[in-house]
């Protein structure tokens, strides 16, 4: 039956992250933006929240509740809604947890899937996206070819949160035409990771290119073993994920230019009482809302089995516009004020920007 | 719980619905487009007698009940958000000359007394073919309502009110006012300097005397509608015929009238962009099916640099055409939940009009001469869109609503 009431659990914790965000992540983003560094204990203390710990099964430390990508998308939302950055942060071990969860061998669960429900942050992450223009999630250019007990990895892959430190990365490969991922752990022979990079935007959040010159693994280090994995799949929850960050961050930005047109005058009045203004931020609301519920349904859809293929890339590609076009909407409303980057607004912009090529960074 | 699940009993009238746009509507959309004020009876004795309808505005919700199972009046408004939808992914036009109550009916249901509804709304289902109407914009006066010109006087003996002014674009007014035993709901002045404290509704009934059609307008689509202009000259009305109990109605205090007036946009409004959002679909499945027959298969899992121009376009359509519909939708299972939904209406509305008014007419740009074509519905459904986006509060003024709401400002903070 038709609803758009998320349950009481769904709406407990999406306040819990809000107050999470309004009380500890609201007062540091500016800094953490401009030092290209999260604090910390800000870190331990999101992970703290235990947001992935409930699909995780019993037998491995988990809640063992059923994986839902609607819970999953309004809880993305409300840390979209805080920093970009350590949302990306703090949903990089989910890069790699939810894709064995969902297709890992028995042996490959039981090694990594207990970091996950663990008090510390674990350091797994993937790297799916690659460093030229034209990437295809599908059909990644790092080749994986099969010798002997080995498989053996070339590529370059670009955009790899917490990389550096990683005691693990997935790895997203083409196999014989097929997109397949790899489990390629710390140290492996042929596995360098360049120093950071610099990007217009995500300063707080560390990423790095990482080369695959013949990496070499062992066979049974292919997500799912002989079966493999279904990388459409994984292609879906991206999507939906990085559409409700997008979602957050878009009404985060919204909000902030909807409360300094209320503040702002000019010729006499709030700068809001201006038709201009004020229908810019109508306008940005219905998008922020239409996204959302894009999203939702795209999420619906893959907790009731369906493959969400069509609807995620519908929710994909509106939500990418939509964060765009009202992070811009955001700057313009705060005029040149929106420039400077002690209001955050232009960083909402910077890293907007980010969602069309950042596939991958949203799996949760 | 998030459910995006259509109810069976909404699919079953969906089902029923579609029947009848592909076998009734769909046949003769080009022939009362090109033949604008004929009417079309084989679509209106279908709508009347199959009650097809049922769930339809302007009939009372007993009816209804009875028509659909009592489990349906749980989401009402989302059937009728349903019907509307698959009726005008028909067209649109034939769709808005449906028989029933429609906005007149809507303003009876929203501000009427239960002696009124029974009065009034009964005739709506029994007997031959009827039509609602609703008069409320003027020559000089469209979405500022508070400006209308038409008065409404008392007679000497109290018994009767006496209307007189011009009203335009009353949707459906010839089939209400003169051609079925109808009726218009007419907004006037009892005050004029009391600005939108004077405006109240009244039932003029079908042929009462004073009232005349003077003309139906041509129109750019919506064709199969009639949309008439209609003059008041010392048209008189029983007392009682003003809407709402005659305390209230008669009170210079305060602005219940208008207050009415825009309860009711809160429930039409989402049904305007309903129907928007039908014929969008309606052109979104041509070129999609085009598309495929000639080759060019609709794909979701191509990266951007691997997407045609005109894929690219057809996932932007789509995508356009489903937020919009899940605006709808919001809007519509708010007011079944007992929600306020004035934002959310005026959003729904505004999303819609101007998103299916740029998906239209992109289809007809995908497909060139072919769209541009009377051969084909393409570019009909182009026409037959923009009206979306002008009619029950344009674009603007529904932009209007949703600011204030959002901003918590009166009408003269954010004029």
């Amino acid at each position: 039956m038709i609803s758009f009431q998320p349950t009481q659990d769904q709406t407990l914790v999406a306040e819990t992250i809000r107050r999470f965000v309004n009380e500890r992540v609201v007062k540091v983003r500016h800094e953490a933006d401009e030092s290209h560094q999260l604090p910390e204990n800000l870190v331990q203390e999101g992970w703290s929240l235990g947001l992935l710990a409930g699909w995780i099964p019993e037998e491995f430390g988990g809640l063992g509740e059923n994986h839902s990508m609607v819970s999953a998308a309004i809880y993305a939302e409300e840390l979209g809604a805080g920093d970009l950055s350590l949302a990306l942060h703090l949903l990089a071990p989910a890069l790699a947890g939810l894709p064995i969860a969902l297709f890992g061998t028995t042996e490959q669960k039981q090694r990594w899937l207990p970091a996950l429900a663990a008090d510390a942050f674990p350091k797994l992450t993937a790297a799916w996206g690659e460093t030229h223009w034209d990437f295809d999630p599908l059909t990644p250019r790092t080749q994986a070819i099969l010798q002997g007990d080995n498989y053996v990895l070339n590529g370059q892959k670009g955009l790899v949160p917490l990389a550096e430190d990683a005691e693990l990365i997935l790895v997203y490969a083409t196999e014989k035409g097929q997109p397949q991922v790899f489990l390629v752990e710390k140290g492996a022979s042929g596995l360098n990771i360049s120093p950071r990079e610099r990007n217009m935007g995500l300063n707080a959040l560390a990423t790095y290119e990482v080369q695959l010159e013949n990496c070499t693994i062992p066979r049974s280090a292919r997500l799912g073993g002989e079966q493999g994995a279904d990388v459409k799949k994984l292609l879906t929850y991206s999507r939906v994920g990085l559409g409700a960050l997008s979602v957050g961050l878009a009404r985060t930005a919204h909000s902030y230019a909807l409360n300094y047109a209320k503040e702002r005058h000019a010729f006499g009045r709030a700068i809001a009482q201006f038709q201009s203004i004020a229908f810019m931020l109508a306008e940005m609301a219905w998008e922020v809302d239409a996204a959302r519920l894009l999203v939702l349904e795209a999420a619906w859809n893959m907790d009731q089995g369906h493959d969400g293929l069509a609807q995620s890339a519908l929710a994909k590609l509106y939500s990418d516009e939509m964060v765009l076009t009202v992070a811009d909407r955001s700057v313009q409303i705060l005029g040149g004020h929106g420039y400077i980057r002690e209001h955050p607004v232009e960083s909402y912009l910077r890293n907007a920007r980010a969602f069309v090529l950042i596939n991958g960074l949203g799996m949760i | 719980m998030i459910d995006f699940e259509t109810p069976a009993t909404i699919q079953k009238q969906v089902d029923l619905i579609n029947n009848v746009a592909v076998q009734v509507m769909r046949p003769i959309s080009r022939q009362y487009d090109d033949q604008e004020h004929d009417r079309p009876w084989e679509y209106i004795n279908v709508m009347w007698k199959s009650g097809a309808n049922a769930g339809f505005r302007g009939k009372s919700p007993k009816d209804i009940d009875a028509g659909a199972g009592e489990s349906v009046m749980k989401y009402r408004y989302v059937l009728l958000m349903h019907t509307i939808e698959a009726l005008s992914w028909g067209d649109a036009g034939l769709y808005l000359s449906t028989p029933g109550g429609g906005l007149g009916g809507a303003a009876i249901e929203a501000v009427g007394t239960p002696d009124q509804k029974e009065r009034f709304l009964r005739r709506f289902t029994e007997g031959e073919p009827k039509w609602g109407a609703m008069a409320m914009t003027e020559p000089q006066a469209g979405s500022d309502t508070a400006n209308i010109r038409t008065t409404a006087k008392l007679s000497e003996d109290g018994k009767e009110w006496i209307l007189n002014g011009e009203k335009i674009f009353v949707t459906s007014g010839y089939m209400a006012g003169e051609k079925s035993p109808g009726l218009i709901v007419v907004w006037a002045t009892i005050d004029s300097s009391a600005g939108r404290a004077g405006m109240k509704s009244f039932v003029v009934e079908s042929g009462t005397p004073g009232m005349k059609v003077a003309r139906l307008e041509k129109k750019h689509g919506i064709r199969a509608s009639d949309t008439a202009a209609i003059n008041f000259t010392d048209c008189r009305i029983p007392f009682d015929n003003i809407l709402g109990s005659p305390e209230v109605q008669q009170s210079r205090e305060g602005n219940k009238g208008f207050a009415g007036a825009m309860k009711t946009f809160d429930s039409t409004r989402p049904g305007v962009a309903a129907s928007a959002i039908g014929i969008a679909r309606a052109s979104v499945d041509f070129v999609h099916e085009h598309l495929e027959k000639n080759g060019v298969p609709v794909r979701y899992d191509l990266p951007y640099h691997r997407q045609s121009a005109v894929l690219r376009d057809v996932l932007r359509m789509e995508a356009q055409l489903r937020a919009s519909w899940l605006l709808v939708l919001r809007a519509a299972w708010q007011m079944d939940a007992g929600f306020s939904n004035s934002m959310e209406a005026s959003m729904s509305k505004a999303k819609a009009g101007e998103a299916v008014t740029w998906i239209t007419q992109k289809a007809v740009e995908i497909l060139g001469p072919e769209g541009y074509s009377c051969k084909n519905l393409v570019e009909k459904w182009m026409r037959d869109a923009k009206i979306n986006d002008l009619y029950e509060g344009t674009g603007q003024i529904n932009r209007l609503i949703v600011a204030r709401r959002l901003l918590g400002y009166s009408s003269k903070e954010l004029q």
